[in-house]
């Protein structure tokens, strides 16, 4: 699915946030087998055991972040390579990023206008939760949670101005 | 076509084991599977290893996977070698760009089974 939409004149909260839901569901069925939905945001701090994030530089500009707990990252990689290779925590650091960077490259190819122009960090994995980040991207948010079985994975795209 | 030797190309070791898992379910026979991180690395295995197909990532560190593909054709080894690029970037800029450089094919991550064995297996001589 391509979606012709603007990157200046729509409001990106109403729009894209389906396509960036979008995104997420495809790549979880289709890379890891798995159904995800969108859940409701939480009064609370989501576990943030492992944050994968990806650099978006162009006509679209800003930073895709994945938070989830330590036990849903494995369970990512798990889905993706299998229980008896994913053990380290390299593998799932790795498996994390990956998922991280198919989302990215998923909703900016759904987006035509950014599709042509923009191109993808590698990615980047932190482990641990106590941790702080500032990113230049200072223009909207965009933020869902999805649920992959019963664990929560936070997706967040902070967009440049 | 006998069993046939591939070169996955790709910064993460989780997507090269998703690529050649791939490769296996689209009926091709793996009589050896090569890994590298980065163009730079794909290009010194080639020196040392001969390989009948190449699944090449874009985006990757030290030398990415447009860059490794132009630089194919110094490679003795690699002469005639099919490239196919699997890749997060989906523009057609990219698309364009990986064919000029002479990749045969392009597949756009996520991908399903049924994709890699459309791009794949003619490049290798099979039908898919």
């Amino acid at each position: 699915m391509s979606t012709d939409t603007s990157l200046t004149t729509r409001s990106h909260q109403e729009n894209w946030l389906p396509v960036l839901e979008l995104a997420i569901e495809e790549v979880f069925q289709i890379m890891l087998g798995q159904r995800v939905t969108p859940a409701a945001p939480s009064d609370g701090h989501d576990p943030g055991g492992f944050t994968a994030m990806v650099g978006i530089a162009g006509a679209l500009c800003g930073i895709l972040t994945i938070s989830c707990s330590k036990k849903a990252a494995r369970d990512v990689a798990i889905c993706m390579i299998g229980p008896e290779i994913a053990d380290s925590e390299e593998q799932v650091s790795d498996a994390l990023g990956e998922v991280c960077n198919m989302i990215a490259g998923n909703f900016k190819n759904k987006l035509s206008s950014a599709s042509q122009s923009c191109m993808l960090s590698v990615p980047t994995v932190i482990k641990g939760e106590e941790y702080s980040y500032r990113s230049l991207a200072d223009g909207e948010v965009l933020e869902t949670v999805m649920l992959l079985n019963e664990d929560r994975l936070s997706v967040t795209l902070q967009l440049h101005s | 076509m006998d069993a046939i030797r591939a070169l996955i190309v790709d910064d993460s070791s989780v997507m090269r084991k998703i690529v050649e898992r791939s490769l296996r379910q689209a009926g091709l026979e793996l009589s050896k599977v090569v890994e590298a991180g980065n163009g730079a690395e794909a290009l010194a295995a080639l020196g040392k290893e001969t390989v009948d197909l190449i699944l090449c990532d874009i985006n990757m560190p030290v030398m990415d996977g447009l860059e490794f593909v132009k630089q194919l054709s110094t490679v003795e080894n690699a002469k005639g070698v099919p490239v196919v690029m699997i890749t997060t970037e989906g523009s057609e800029t990219h698309v364009v760009q990986a064919l000029s450089a002479g990749a045969r094919g392009y597949i756009r991550k996520p991908f399903t089974p049924d994709q890699v064995k459309e791009h794949v297996l003619p490049v290798v001589g099979k039908k898919s």
